[in-house]
């Protein structure tokens, strides 16, 4: 085998010759896993604020299963919604299988809890300070809820960054749904998944440094937004 | 009266911290809530103001019992002032906005809110960056700005400096000249004498006294008001303070 | 402050909503489940553009382990299935569940292990005496172990052997439980004889020491059938599309397109589709 940083320069070689089959690759990869982190969004941060905020019967046991969530194995994830599109399965005349689709369902449905369960904690601890002031004002449950997801708003972009490292990293469930077709469903991870079982650990390890690029710009582009935001004391 | 309770009993933790509190709150007056720490003096704000429900008792506005449409009549300052993660600006938009108010006349009470805490110029600025003194008349205009018959404040200067104590103690003096009622707890004497004009003071979860500032603050009658007065800790009626006891020792 | 931020929000949420459209497109494809020996070979990313270009059918290729592809097809998620399991096929067939089974092409199977060779299996053709040989001196051997064409051949091999290699899992028999590239990553990484099937080995990048050690033997013959989904029980069936394909891959063209594929000069998949009976 070649050495360690041969490879690693091989690596870097193919990330600056960028062809266009990789490009794609690398679209279709940020699409699904943005549009899945969209999604996620959507549902777990009204979500995981409810829990937060308000105090209704079954909220702790909400809390541990959300908690709980966030483990879920991805190809378990993938099993399940394999079962739920398939041809014989409940969905299965959606023909959602084996497109992006059924992928970023798979990845919205890992994501989710894990939006949830961290929105919950960040939004208990704003909420923990707000109450009494917004009990005080008179403030109304839906315009509480939307408060106290903006006043969170910049810890809720680490809580976001947090479910798109998953989403993006995730190969288990999406190679599942998705079936990794050429041009149709192959993302980054299924394409790093099949590279190395082909035993081209060189241009799979030069995925992963793509990859791994990928989520060190967009997390330091966050960072970069939230850190402006601390200065001006907003987070 | 505007605001009464009877009987307010308030337990936590299977722990009784008031027990059995009347109090009587006039129409246009300032009236001050005092005693030692623990005595309970922010819990029977919160339970005046609604925030909290008393186990036992209850809390009559104007004769009738406290409902959320009286809580919007009433408003609350706190010892640490609660802003928003957003501009100066904002957090009085957003209180105004809780009332239904928008456009000119939210715009215009803004202003006039900004004017009366000298912030006019800090209006775009985010509100945590502005200083402890800012802070506090911010919370303060933005109490006002929903214009309450009522307003609470629970040791709103305690951590202030003397200038901007007394720039607080004005803006309250100016809405009690406006007829707000105003209900404030401080363990400030100096503060207490320029702005009391009725005491109740608490101990260990009871009124121990209550009536004009010149008669509790002045010549009290009761054993903890008398003490606090000489600058004593209290601790109960057959215990000698701590504080006789370094006296007597130096 | 706050117009920047929901910029920044409103962006990413354009970038993936993009997606949705572009996730349909037009209907004129056909999935194909088939096993990872076709696709890590290379074989359908050469023959494929060329039928696409005659028949404008996209053919969309799952490639999973036999024993997966099977039941994937069995629940209709797919039109087309290419496998190399004669047993698992005809059952398919019989069950009903596709139409009719016809040969296409074979390759076969070969045992690949370290160059110092401790079982002494090397210039050998006699896969029993090999594995006989291997199982004698209990030295490592990976075994795919995930119920693929290849694994059940490898387990059809141990019988004819006489040796029950399942009792020694965990022992020297090494079952992986995945494809066979991962099979074959973990085998070179222990010092490991491994069965694949030759067209894997010429196309893997990740050879290591390991050489083709046994190979020629007739029993390691390794048939791909091709299986129309029925769409008697799967109304959603594209059968037309996916005739269409087995049609070409069966005729001289389709025939000729396999034999052409070619790494490092070797020839990987031999067409048989007019040899056989079937």
């Amino acid at each position: 085998m070649d050495s360690f940083w041969s490879v690693l320069g091989g690596a870097f070689a193919l990330v600056f010759a960028l062809d266009p089959d990789l490009l794609e690759i690398i679209g279709l990869s940020m699409r699904v896993t943005l549009t899945a982190v969209l999604f996620a969004c959507l549902i777990g941060l009204p979500l995981g604020a409810a829990v937060g905020a308000f105090r209704f019967p079954g909220r702790t046991l909400l809390a541990v299963i959300l908690n709980a969530l966030m483990g879920l194995p991805p190809v378990v994830v993938g099993l399940v919604v394999y079962l739920l599109l398939s041809a014989s399965g409940p969905l299965g005349p959606l023909r959602l299988l084996y497109t992006p689709g059924a992928m970023i369902i798979a990845q919205m449905i890992i994501v989710t809890p894990i939006v949830a369960a961290l929105t919950r904690q960040v939004v208990e601890d704003i909420d923990r300070e707000y109450a009494e002031q917004f009990a005080s004002l008179g403030v109304g449950a839906l315009d509480r809820l939307l408060s106290l997801l903006w006043d969170a708003r910049y810890s809720l972009l680490t809580v976001t960054l947090a479910g798109f490292g998953r989403a993006v990293a995730e190969v288990g469930a999406v190679l599942i749904v998705g079936g990794n077709i050429n041009h149709v469903t192959r993302v980054m991870t299924t394409t790093i998944a099949l590279e190395t079982s082909k035993g081209n650990l060189q241009l799979a390890l030069a995925l992963g440094v793509i990859l791994l690029l990928i989520a060190f710009s967009v997390n330091a582009c966050v960072m970069a937004l939230r850190a402006s935001a601390v200065r001006a004391a907003y987070a | 009266m505007l605001l009464e309770a009877s009987d307010l009993v308030f337990e936590a933790g299977g722990q009784r911290l008031l027990c059995g509190v009347d109090v009587s709150i006039r129409k246009g007056a300032r009236t001050l809530v005092m005693g030692p720490n623990g005595a309970g003096k922010s819990l029977l704000l919160r339970l005046l103001h609604g925030l909290l429900k008393p186990a036992q008792g209850e809390v009559l506005w104007q004769g009738t019992p406290l409902t959320k449409q009286a809580m919007r009549a009433q408003a609350m300052v706190f010892q640490r002032p609660v802003l928003l993660r957003r501009s100066v600006l904002a957090n009085l938009k957003f209180a105004l906005s809780v009332r239904g108010l928008r456009g000119a006349e939210r715009a215009e009470k803004i202003e006039v809110a900004l004017a009366a805490a000298g912030l006019s110029h800090l209006a775009k600025q985010p509100a945590r960056v502005l200083s402890g003194g800012e802070q506090q008349r911010l919370a303060v205009v933005r109490a006002l700005a929903c214009e309450p018959d009522l307003l609470f404040l629970d040791e709103p200067t305690a951590n202030l400096d003397p200038a901007s104590t007394a720039a607080i103690e004005t803006l309250v003096l100016e809405a009690n000249a406006r007829g707000v009622t105003i209900v404030l707890v401080t363990h400030d004497s100096g503060q207490a004498k320029r702005l009391g004009q009725d005491v109740i003071f608490l101990q260990d979860g009871r009124v121990a006294e209550a009536g004009p500032a010149s008669q509790v603050l002045g010549t009290p009658r009761s054993e903890p008001a008398r003490a606090w007065q000489d600058g004593r800790l209290y601790l109960g009626a057959n215990t000698r303070s701590i504080n006789d006891r370094f006296r007597r020792t130096f | 402050m706050n117009r920047r931020f929901f910029a920044t929000i409103l962006a990413a949420a354009l970038i993936g909503g993009a997606t949705v459209q572009s996730a349909s497109g037009e209907d004129k494809f056909i999935v194909v489940q088939s096993t990872t020996s076709t696709q890590n070979s290379g074989l359908f990313d050469d023959i494929l553009p060329g039928f696409q270009e005659t028949t404008g059918i996209e053919v969309r290729v799952v490639a999973v382990g036999t024993g997966q592809a099977v039941r994937n097809a069995a629940n209709g998620d797919g039109d087309v299935l290419l496998v190399h399991s004669k047993p698992s096929e005809e059952k398919f067939v019989a069950d009903g569940l596709g139409v009719s089974r016809a040969d296409v092409m074979y390759n076969d199977f070969v045992i690949v292990g370290p160059e110092a060779d401790p079982a002494g299996v090397a210039g050998g053709r006699d896969v029993v005496t090999a594995l006989k040989a291997i199982a004698k001196g209990a030295t490592p051997f990976a075994s795919r172990g995930d119920d693929s064409g290849t694994h059940k051949a490898e387990l059809r091999l141990w019988n004819a052997a006489d040796i029950d290699a399942a009792a020694e899992s965990g022992d020297w028999y090494r079952e992986t439980g995945s494809g066979m590239g991962a099979t074959l990553n973990t085998g070179i990484g222990m010092d490991a004889y491994i069965m694949t099937d030759r067209a894997t080995w010429i196309a893997f990048g990740n050879k290591g020491n390991h050489e083709i050690l046994v190979e020629g033997d007739p029993r390691m013959f390794n048939q791909y059938g091709v299986i129309l989904v029925n769409p008697n029980v799967h109304p959603h069936v594209k059968a037309e599309l996916g005739q269409t394909f087995i049609d070409w891959l069966l005729s001289r063209e389709g025939q000729q397109a396999i034999a052409g594929y070619k790494v490092d000069g070797h020839q990987l998949f031999f067409p048989n589709a007019n040899d056989g009976s079937s």
